[in-house]
This record gives structure tokens, sequence and C-alpha cells, in this order.
């Protein structure tokens, strides 16, 4: 524990403020993954233009994973393996090194050719050409920073994936789809009536979320591609807290249509509805473990917020948290191991994680007001929503608690995050 | 933008027009004595009943309930106002009333959610009791979403936690 105190007062000291050049946003890193690996990432030839681009988006993608650490490139700049002095690199502590090319086709698309080479062994690592669509060069340099990280740490990236969440301003909310990086903001919806719990299909192609437009909760499931929507659920009363299954093929909401708020499940298409909670306390936020078979979902049944976990199809459920304080909005890891919430004892809110077998709560942060955890599709980072200078903001934290970043977006409050596919 | 105008403008002549008393038809009277001295009239007695409703003095006046943390029961200082409210709408078939029930920001939204509409479900219960029908109140919840203010302290946090009661 003193350690773990010791390394944040440590990572804080080496607070990086990555001002990016766009004033839509902007991002802070705090603190360091135990082992960085040093790499240098030369930029890309050709289309100069695009290769800077391409170079902040790697960089910036890189250092948020707290698990690199960038070795100068001054000076050189080699962009095929004939042209890289190993020496030099050796000299300057890189272990790995990043060379390409970058070029716009006749018919707009961007086509970038990448290398990464080991510089101790003097061996390539991987290579591959990316090709974007016009103005998708943050896409390019995503992919590579993807390909970069899979590469070095054996997991996959998760530069490429988007996230959702609400932004509110005054009495005007707005559903936003943005990058994992917050850039390529996307408006799904624009209204003056809340809205809230969105919640991403398995593939990424829909949202579902609950709206206000009508005077009160109604969840509807809208496609990202031709933005096309319908209601999910509308029944008298409250509809809201969407999640799907793993399959696609159905989702559990909660209604209180037959009084308190209870669970229920139903089909995409709005038909089929079978309540599966009858505690009359109320039962939501549910979360489908990564196999389908089972539900993460809060109660109060046992007088205070707890979690529970039971059966996906309806059956016994079970509490699984206890102690001091109260708990909400559990979400699988993607392993299905465990499972991260928000923790809220002595009047602040943490972000916490719990493993099944040991039924051991570990704080990942320092508290405040921080709600609305979710993993990243591979299960090393956790976006929640957080707060500072007044405003609502989004946040990352490394699984191991180590690496944190806080993202400002252009305005507003950015509030109920959720990292998508 | 103009003929928007113009309707108001037309509206608020009518509206003058429909409160104006008829003209009583002229008859011929004789002309009355004049009286010197007289006795102040009493005041008059006003004809039209005033709503309860718009009597600022009135229980009926009190539209919000207020609860402690996490809590969702009336409480015994909101009971007089929520019971006069059942009164009223018992005695008053054609009215209605929409409760929302509304909380602070200490929990999940969607938590808040439920708690919202277990306040506003403890109100329309009471009302329910005090002789309103079911098809004369509606319940909504608003969770933590329509914050009545914003600051993260006591002081705001117990306005939030309320259910309004609007006809």
């Amino acid at each position: 524990m003193l350690m773990r105190v010791f390394q944040s007062v440590v990572g804080a000291l080496f607070l990086l403020h990555c001002s990016l050049a766009s004033a839509e946003l902007s991002i802070e890193i705090i603190g360091a993954g135990e082992n960085q690996t040093p790499i240098a990432i030369v930029p890309f030839g050709g289309d100069e233009k695009l290769a800077l681009t391409i170079k902040d988006v790697v960089v910036s993608d890189l250092l948020r994973s707290g698990l690199f650490r960038m070795i100068d490139t001054e000076g050189k700049s080699p962009h095929e393996p004939a042209e890289v002095l190993y020496p030099d690199w050796q000299a300057r502590g890189a272990e790995a090194l990043a060379i390409g090319s970058v070029a716009a086709q006749p018919n707009g698309r961007i086509e970038a050719r990448f290398r990464l080479l080991d510089v101790v062994k003097q061996t390539e690592l991987a290579g591959q050409a990316v090709s974007a669509s016009e103005g998708q060069i943050r896409a390019v340099g995503h992919r590579i920073a993807d390909l970069i990280y899979e590469k070095l740490t054996g997991d996959k990236g998760v530069f490429s994936t988007r996230i959702t969440y609400v932004n509110r301003e005054g009495l005007h909310f707005k559903l936003v789809v943005a990058d994992s990086d917050g850039y390529n903001e996307q408006t799904v919806l624009s209204q003056n009536q809340p809205i809230m719990s969105p919640a991403w299909s398995p593939d990424g192609s829909h949202l579902a979320y609950v709206s206000f437009e009508t005077g009160h909760a109604v969840v509807y499931v809208q496609s990202l591609y031709t933005n096309q929507r319908k209601t999910l659920a509308g029944f008298s009363g409250t509809n809201s807290a969407p999640t799907w299954a793993p399959d696609g093929k159905q989702l559990a909401i909660v209604l209180t249509r037959d009084g308190s708020s209870q669970i229920y499940l139903i089909r995409p298409d709005g038909s089929d509805v079978r309540r599966i909670t009858f505690s009359g306390e109320i039962d939501t936020e549910p979360n489908f473990s990564p196999d389908g078979q089972y539900l993460l979902f809060i109660s109060d049944r046992g007088g205070s917020p707890q979690i529970y976990r039971m059966p996906a199809k309806g059956g016994p459920a079970e509490r699984m948290t206890f102690g001091e304080g109260a708990n909400f909005s559990p979400r699988y890891s993607p392993d299905g191991k465990g499972f991260v919430f928000t923790h809220r004892v002595s009047g602040k809110f943490y972000i916490a994680v719990q493993d099944f077998q040991t039924g051991q709560m570990e704080l990942l942060t320092e508290g405040g007001w921080e709600k609305k955890p979710s993993f990243a599709p591979n299960g090393k980072l956790i976006m929640f929503a957080s707060e500072a200078r007044e405003r609502g903001i989004l946040a990352t934290v490394s699984s191991d608690g180590r690496v944190k970043q806080r993202m400002f977006t252009r305005s507003g409050d950015a509030r109920e995050p959720v990292w998508g596919p | 933008m103009k003929k928007f105008l113009v309707s108001i403008i037309l509206v608020n002549l009518l509206a003058a027009c429909a409160s104006q008393k008829p003209v009583e038809p002229e008859a011929a009277a004789p002309a009355p004595a004049p009286v010197v001295e007289e006795a102040p009239a009493p005041a008059p007695v006003p004809v039209v009943e005033v709503d309860p409703l718009n009597d600022p003095n009135s229980l009926l006046a009190k539209r919000s309930t207020y609860y402690p943390f996490d809590v969702s029961v009336v409480q015994e200082a909101d009971k007089p106002a929520v019971q006069a409210h059942a009164k009223y709408l018992s005695e008053h078939p054609n009215r209605t009333v929409r409760l929302e029930g509304n909380c602070d920001e200490r929990g999940s939204n969607e938590y808040n959610l439920g708690l919202g509409n277990r306040r506003a479900n403890g109100v329309k219960q009471m009302l329910l009791l005090g002789g309103a029908r079911e098809s004369q109140i509606q319940t909504v919840s608003y969770g933590e979403e329509k914050p009545r203010c914003s600051d993260h302290n006591e002081a705001c946090w117990k306005q939030n936690r309320r259910t309004d009661i609007k006809y």
C-alpha cells in the first residue's frame, strides 16, 4: 500500500501534459507502467503533412497506455530497413523502432507502409500496409499504434476502438460517439431533454440509450450507419438501463411498468418482453457476462445498493459486494474473471475492481466524483466519468491502477462514457 | 414572427373583452334622489369562488415533498400538504397531477431513476388513500437528471431530493 502511494506521488511528479494540436480536446497523463518499452517513432517519408499527423497520433496513443517511453529521433530519418543504422539507435537507448512512408493516392485514399524493428536483435518484428479513405488519417495512425502495441505487449490494441458518452451543457444534452482518444466526435442525438445510459451493440453498429424527449424515460435503439432509430421500450413508467447480450440477440432493460424498477429481457425488435427479477425493490444496471450466462446488477433488496449476480435467464441472485458503503454500475471484465464498478463510501465515489475468485475489492482511483466505469475491449484500460476544474470529464485508468489520464472535452460536462468495440 | 405577434395581441384583446361584464340594456330609470351622506358600502362579496389551488395561503400552494438521503417515504412535515392535494383531487375529479420524482447526485444515474420513481409512487399512494383516483395521477422519475441546484453540497442536494406535484 505504502509502495502504491509512493508510486502515485512519483507518478504525479512526472505528470505529462500532452497539449494536443487541436483546441477541441486536451489530454493529461499521470503515472507510468512498471516496464516501459523505449521506442523511437521516426517521422514517415512521403507526404510530410500526413506523416506528421501519423506520428502525433501514434506517439500520443502509445504514451496514453503508460507502457512506452519515447526516444528522440532528432537528426535521423530512415524510412527503409536498409537505411537503419542500429548502433545509433542502441546508443540512444531505443529497443524498438518504427519507420515507414505515407502517400495520398490519386483517388484520395491514404496508404501508409510501416515496419517495426527490434533494435536489440536487429530484426523486423512487423511490416504492414495500412490504408484508409480520404480524411481518415488519424485512423491510419491508430491502426499503426495498435500493431506496435500488440507486437510489443502481447495484448490487443484498443486505439482504433470508439467510445460513446453524453455531453451536458446547461439544459442541452448531446449523445456523442468519438474515437477512443476523444477525437473525431460525432453527434448521434442532440436535444434539450436528458439522455442517459448509452450501450453499444456487440458489433458496434448500434447504440441503445435512454431519452426523456417524450417526457419520461424511453429506451431507443439507433443505427450508427443509417442514423435510423426505433423505440425499443416505451411502456408506461420508466424504461431504462439497456444492455446487450454478447450474441446481440437480446437485451436486458429495466422497466417500472409493474411497480418498482425490475429487470426484463427483450429482443432487439422490442418483442418477447420477459421479467426476470421479482424483488419489488430497485433492481437495475444489468450487465451480461462475456459468455452470456450471467447478469451482474445492483439492488437495494439488502438495505443499500449492492452488486448481485444471477443466471441471465432468471433464477436466484447471489450478493457479490459486502462491507461499508454502496456499490453501483457493475461491468464484467472481458475475460469474465472479475468486474469493475463504482464504490461509494464516506461521501466519495471510487472506481473499484473485484475478482470473482478472491472476492476482494481493490480501489483503482483516489476518490471523488468517479462513476460509470467500463473496460476497453482488451481489458487493460478502464474508462469512467470524473470531474476536474468543476467540469465533468472522461478519464481512464489502467486495470492495475498505475496509469491515469484525463480527457477534457471542448465544453460542457462529459457523462456516462462507455468503451465500445 | 409578425403574424405571431398580431395573434398574441388579438388573443389578449379577445380575453379582455370576454372578461368584461355584458352591458345591461338601458332602462329609462328615474334620476336617483341625491344622497347626501351615506355609510361606506360593505366590501363586495366575490361572486366567483377562488380555486383553492390558486390561494397562496392554502396548503395546496405547497407543491413539493422533500426527503432525507436515499429515502423515499413521504416525511411527516409534508403529509398535511399531500393530504390536502388528495382532498382537492377527490373533490375535483377533472383535475389531474403529474408527480415528478427527483434525486441528488449521490448514486448512479440508473439507481436514482429507480429512487425518483419510488418517491413519486410514495406520493401517489398517499393521494390514492386520500381519495384521488388512479386516472388523475401520472408519475415520472427524472432521477438526478434535472437538478434544481448543481453544487456538490447538502444545501444543494436537499433541494434536489424531492417530488414535485404539478397540475
